[in-house]
């Protein structure tokens, strides 16, 4: 199964030092591919390096692939943190 | 090069306070990496390389981070971030692919993968993710080093000294040593960076941000580091020297005459009245500086630290030895031990403490103790047992009523009961003190003073919760003044109604410490000053050097004024003409008592 959808950063940090490490334990977490895409920029979101490399600071839109079995699960989890809007989680 | 006298350089304030000393030149560690090309046959054998160099890596960074969080240290989590780069994927992957495609040695496929990560980090708009760079390149060069099998060597000063560096990362930091560790001064960062976190936490000056530091500073210079105004003077000439001096609390130089001086003499007034001036401690290993401070006693020693940053409770064994051994160090010098006092803002990591909205009124210290007997009883019987090696002082945190008092009391007659019960000895005569930090209990102090041997004032709770300010909320922290006459008269209270009963009184905040306060306390019958090591001269100094009757006056008068800014004004003039006449000059302007003013 493959999930795609474009996603508005709310979380007032960005993806930045704590959403960032919890998007990548949550991705690591599924036996799933996950992409995250910015503009031309496409990386793996497994990484921590690499959603660092997005910039994406709130209010930028991303897009969320999700490749694999448990694609929905994860999805849905990813997506609930990048709408996140409490900068404490 | 023509060496120049007061260069001024420019930086960030990252950390308060005044430092003078020599340069220390912390070199960036370059490593000599060569382009070393390699056959198809050898790239699994540079991947494994590679795989064991992370491992290698993982397991220092493991352990530097168990060493950090036993010592209570909050950076410990720094090294969370930097275990989740070292098992970053993309990092990994990159590589590997690299590897197996341009077929360089792995050291130097990663020294270019890194510096990529670097390079792009360090052009990004967000100072959050560019001083991230920091981490990235810290790990590199973990991994680096095991790739190049060497080991990080520890740095040690021969002299009180200023670190000079382009950067320091949390590694550096840590496994720099403590000692003759004057402050920190950096080319590059900013007010959240590491070398300012660590700074602060080392209550150490530094300055970041300096830009061409370590290219115009060379080892060996004089420096003065300001870290109030975000400064640095190279060289300076004696006339600044000496106007920093005096900027400075009181300089090294004196504290270590004062040291020599002082160390063997008692607290004692021009006309007799004898004081005891104690220490504050964290760790047993800070039992050294208390000894070498002259402090008679340990009036507050700490307790959390047995119980931070560890799945399991610490055993009566482990518990016991600890205290036996800090107890014997210091007799037939007293040994005040605080029982638990955790809650407020440090947590267990073994019990599950609900999220409170307000945790400084919530479930801590006594509170939390008395509800858990089963851990608070552990702790009572280690602190019982090792009384008979020394004299130990128990007293009890945050004790807000009588009945708290009285629960707590239960509790340790019970466990006396059982240790009589199986022979195990014990000094059954151990002083019992509650702690005075929590406004009802200075205001009902002398129904508590009934049931105690002494009193220890915390001071730091104390204001907190009589000016119901909390110190961290930098919105509300000018509010926090120790001066406030509400708290003077709390603290009156509180030394009267002990007096009345028959018991002495310590005080065990930072007040204590605080030069000019040193007088009206003094002034007010205070028997007991626990401050940290460091203090401990500067207070016996004071005390030696007024008489005990002045220093009533000064008390006196100090409760006609009507604000804590006429009393930090009065204060202030008598501590210095105090300083004027036994130095002839003024050596010291309290910076610490400014600091309330923010």
């Amino acid at each position: 199964m493959r999930l795609e959808e474009k996603i508005t950063i709310k979380n007032p940090q960005g993806l930045h030092a704590r959403p960032a490490a919890l998007l990548a334990q949550i991705a690591n977490k599924y036996d799933v591919l996950v992409q995250l895409k910015k503009g031309k920029t496409v990386v793996d979101g497994k990484s921590i390096m690499g959603i660092l490399m997005l910039e994406a600071t709130k209010g930028s839109k991303i897009t969320l692939i999700v490749e694999g079995d448990s694609a929905q699960e994860a999805f849905a989890e990813i997506k609930e943190l990048l709408e996140n809007e409490d900068p404490d989680k | 090069m023509k060496t120049q006298i007061n260069k001024v350089l420019e930086g960030i304030p990252a950390s308060p306070g005044i430092a003078i000393g020599t340069a220390f030149l912390f070199g960036r560690e370059d490593f000599v990496i060569y382009r070393r090309r390699i056959s198809e046959k050898a790239v699994p054998n540079e991947i494994a390389r590679f795989e064991e160099a992370l491992i290698r890596t993982r397991q220092e960074l493991k352990e530097l981070q168990a060493s950090l969080s036993n010592k209570g240290a909050a950076s410990s989590k720094i090294f969370d971030a930097h275990l989740l780069l070292l098992e970053d994927r993309m990092l990994i992957e990159d590589v590997i692919k690299e590897l197996k495609e341009k077929k360089f040695c792995v050291e130097y496929i990663f020294s270019q993968v890194i510096k990529k990560y670097i390079d792009a980090f360090s052009q990004m708009g967000d100072s959050y993710i560019r001083e991230r760079t920091a981490d990235v390149s810290d790990v590199g060069k973990r991994v680096l080093k095991h790739l190049l099998g060497q080991r990080r060597n520890q740095i040690s000063l021969e002299e009180p000294s200023i670190i000079v560096a382009h950067d320091l990362s949390p590694s550096d930091t840590a496994t720099m040593s403590r000692t003759n560790l004057l402050g920190f001064i950096t080319d590059i960062g900013g007010k959240t960076s590491h070398t300012a976190i660590i700074a602060k936490s080392l209550e150490i000056p530094a300055v970041v941000g300096l830009q061409i530091a370590t290219r115009v500073i060379k080892n060996g210079d004089l420096l003065i580091v300001d870290g109030n105004e975000g400064k640095v003077i190279l060289n300076p000439d004696t006339k600044t020297l000496r106007h920093y001096q005096r900027e400075k609390d009181i300089s090294i130089v004196e504290a270590r005459q004062l040291e020599d001086m002082l160390r063997d003499l008692p607290a004692e007034t021009m006309d007799g009245r004898r004081v005891t001036v104690a220490a504050n401690i964290e760790f047993p290993s800070e039992v050294d500086s208390v000894i070498k401070h002259g402090a008679e006693g340990i009036g507050l020693f700490r307790t959390e630290f047995l119980y931070m940053g560890r799945e399991d409770l610490p055993s009566e064994e482990e518990q016991f030895e600890v205290y036996k051994k800090v107890a014997e160090k210091v007799a037939p010098n007293p040994l005040i031990i605080r029982t638990l006092d955790i809650g407020g803002d440090k947590f267990l990591s073994q019990i599950d403490t609900p999220e409170e909205m307000h945790s400084f009124l919530g479930w801590r210290a006594i509170r939390f103790c008395l509800a858990r007997p089963d851990i608070f009883k552990v702790q009572l019987r280690a602190i019982l047992r090792a009384s008979v090696f020394g004299n130990i002082k128990l007293m009890f945190p945050m004790i807000s009523c009588i009945d708290e008092l009285r629960d707590a009391k239960k509790i340790l007659s019970d466990v006396k009961r059982e240790l009589s019960r199986k022979k195990i000895g014990f000094n059954k005569e151990i002083e019992i003190g509650a702690m005075i930090e929590v406004p009802s209990a200075a205001i009902t102090s002398d129904l508590l003073a009934r049931e105690v041997d002494f009193f220890s004032i915390g001071t730091n709770d104390l204001v907190q919760y009589t000016l119901a300010v909390d110190r961290a909320n930098e919105k509300v922290a000018y509010l926090y003044r120790p001066t406030h006459i509400g708290i003077l008269r709390l603290i009156r209270m509180t030394i009267e109604n002990a007096h009345k009963n028959n018991i002495w009184v310590g005080m065990c905040g930072e007040m204590a410490s605080e030069l000019p306060l040193v007088i009206l306390l003094l002034g007010l019958g205070l028997d007991e000053f626990s401050a940290p090591p460091i203090s401990v001269q500067k207070i016996k100094y004071i005390i030696r050097n007024i008489s005990y009757e002045e220093a009533q006056r000064v008390a006196e008068e100090a409760f006609n004024k009507n604000s804590a800014d006429e009393v930090e004004a009065f204060l202030l003039d008598k501590a210095e003409a105090l300083l004027r006449r036994c130095h002839g000059e003024k050596v010291c302007d309290f910076g610490d008592l400014k600091k309330y003013k923010i």
